[in-house]
């Protein structure tokens, strides 16, 4: 499983860059939601997979039974989760309001908006 | 409980938030920014006064023991960093009164520059890697509103750029954060430090070491990815511009900092060698940059790269005289490119341009602003008596001692560079006369602006400390040394977080 997903995050961060490299705005920040979500399943994979075991302390007792899943990989990913959900919120806000001031989705031709 | 950690945070964070709740009174939000962030200045202070005392004030937040829950902790380095924090705050609150439109002052300036140095007090307080991370995100989201608050065509390629680059470089701090957590099962930088050091897979270290470098070379405009600081600094309020030339990079700065003397002190002859030949490329490229530019604010843009490159300088030799510089340096750049830009929407407000062929005459109908220049940009270039003479000195000195020539080499014909750079601005912004084709009528009518008291008052505040840390040096360098001596000597650190030895 491990193995699996090592190749997907490899993937999903190629697939990112690659977006990013592209001219058209659009592209660029389908790129930037790729790559928050190859960093999201990069700490999971690497903090190890544990299945079915969820980390809960039986009734009356100190320590939970046998192996749990860490939950500390998951309450990081959920944060990171939410944080970019609201910075991409903005980037397509902004890309909205380049596209609606400069009339053209093409990076190489917003260059000369600037003085 | 050590309160005065956490205030520096909550207070900033409480102001935007009671901004937020006045959105309609525009009146209140302009009291709440003086009053929230002079406060945020008093506590500041506190924290510096309680860690002079004790050397390290650690609060665990909601009692979990270090490394299990966060931990805000103030040593010198960051309790100095925070009362900078307030400093410039405070001059831009004012600053703020007197330049920003009601259109902006409309869509929310305040509470987003409130918000923006509650994640700048945060990153600098905190001692958990994945809290960093989160302070930088609320910094770098409010950033992000600030810079494109207006919404102007200019603005937009700088902000895309801006937007992108910094995305990039907060998911690669994420993977690294991922990474580490992996190799060590924590996140407290102090178990951190402990931790990594007993990990057997050095490579590894070195990998997640690069990483980190990587990302926090981003966010400080370090070379070769400084690009999108140029291109986005000069386009938002001048106010805007100058809040981000004080603070924002040196956040990444500051992360260098505190990772590479703490964390990843493995492999010194590896990765400060890197640190080494990046501060010099950095100082080099950027003052080269500047050299080109005839736009007031890119100039200073293209130097806040050029000073990052020094303070890096200090972090790369690593040695007690070097940080002592690089922190010495780090302070009174802050004070003195903050002013500059500060300076730059005084001409603006003049003469209504930021281009310097169509500036001029200042010297000659207003000599005092001209002085007030004089003085930031001199302490900018490194002419005693000012702050920055003894800045570039104690750097250039410490990479004299361990023989790195050629940073000597490049660290002193930057400062000439930089003169060079200065002293174009003043030629053309200050001495030459007015051009032709300009209207000059605000800059020779006699009548007294009302306005101008906010723009003057932190430009001849922050002005003063120029003049005072260079003319009377000795606290600030005392206090230098001693964050110096701390950040060298990890386990000081490690045992106020932990409360053990490991």
């Amino acid at each position: 499983m491990e193995t699996l997903m090592a190749y997907a995050i490899g993937v999903l961060f190629g697939c990112a860059v690659y977006m990013m490299l592209r001219r058209s705005i659009v592209k660029l920040v389908i790129g930037l939601i790729i790559l928050s979500n190859a960093a999201n399943l990069l700490i999971f994979a690497v903090s190890g997979m544990t299945r079915g075991a969820p980390p809960l302390i039986p009734e009356g007792m100190q320590l939970p039974e046998g192996a749990i899943a860490d939950p500390l990989p998951q309450a990081l990913v959920l944060t990171a989760i939410v944080i970019a959900f609201g910075v991409l919120a903005f980037s397509v806000v902004l890309i909205h309001r380049a596209f609606e001031v400069v009339e053209t989705d093409d990076l190489d031709q917003m260059k000369d908006t600037d003085t | 409980m050590s309160t005065e950690v956490a205030l520096p945070v909550f207070i900033p964070l409480l102001a935007g938030v009671l901004s937020l709740m006045l959105w309609r009174s525009r009146k209140w939000q302009r009291r709440l920014a003086i009053l929230g962030t002079g406060l945020l200045l008093a506590s500041t202070l506190w924290l510096l006064s309680s860690t002079l005392d004790q050397g390290f004030v650690v609060l665990q937040l909601g009692g979990w023991a270090a490394p299990f829950g966060i931990t805000l902790v103030a040593d010198l380095l960051s309790a100095v960093m925070a009362v900078i924090t307030g400093l410039i705050g405070f001059a831009i609150a004012l600053y703020s009164l007197g330049t920003i439109p009601d259109r902006h002052e409309k869509f929310g300036y305040y509470p987003l520059m409130h918000l923006l140095l509650a994640g700048v007090a945060g990153s600098f307080l905190t001692g958990d890697i994945f809290n960093l991370f989160v302070w930088f995100e609320v910094m770098l989201l409010a950033s992000f509103a600030l810079l494109t608050l207006g919404g102007e065509r200019a603005q937009m390629e700088g902000a895309i750029k801006y937007v992108t680059l910094n995305l990039f470089s907060s998911a690669l701090f994420l993977s690294a954060i991922g990474l580490t957590y992996g190799l060590t099962g924590t996140l407290n930088m102090a178990d951190l430090a402990y931790k990594l050091s007993q990990v057997e897979h050095t490579g590894m270290v070195n990998v997640v070491a690069l990483m980190f470098m990587i990302s926090f070379g981003i966010k400080a405009a370090a070379f070769p990815l400084f690009f999108w600081l140029p291109a986005s600094y000069h386009t938002p309020q001048v106010a805007v511009s100058a809040l981000f030339a004080g603070l924002l990079t040196k956040v990444g700065v500051y992360a260098l900092y505190r990772l590479f003397t703490l964390v990843f002190v493995g492999d010194t002859g590896y990765t400060h060698t890197i640190l080494l030949w990046s501060a010099a490329l950095t100082m080099l490229t950027g003052v080269l940059g500047a050299a080109a530019q005839f736009e007031f604010r890119r100039i200073l843009s293209f130097h806040i790269v050029s000073q990052i490159g020094y303070i890096m300088l200090g972090l790369a030799l690593y040695t007690p005289l070097a940080l002592l510089g690089g922190i010495f340096y780090l302070v009174h750049n802050i004070i003195a490119k903050t002013n500059l830009f500060l300076i730059s929407g005084l001409t603006y407000r003049l003469l209504g341009s930021y281009d310097l062929k169509k500036l001029g005459g200042v010297y000659r109908e207003r000599p005092g602003i001209a002085i007030l220049f004089l003085v930031s940009a001199l302490g900018l270039a490194g002419i005693p008596p000012l702050s920055g003479f003894f800045a570039k000195f104690l750097v250039i000195k410490a990479a004299v001692e361990v023989e790195a020539w050629v940073a000597v080499v490049v660290a002193l014909s930057v400062s000439f560079m930089t003169l060079y750079s200065m002293i174009k601005i003043w030629a053309q912004v200050f001495w030459k006369p007015v051009p032709e084709d300009v209207d000059a009528t605000r800059l020779r009518s006699k009548e007294r602006d009302p306005g101008m008291v906010w723009l003057l008052t932190p430009i001849i505040g922050l002005a003063a400390l120029v003049v005072l840390f260079g003319v009377w040096a000795e606290p600030l360098y005392q206090v230098s040394s001693d964050a110096a001596a701390q950040l060298l000597n990890p386990a000081g650190y490690i045992e106020a977080v932990l409360g053990v030895t490991p």
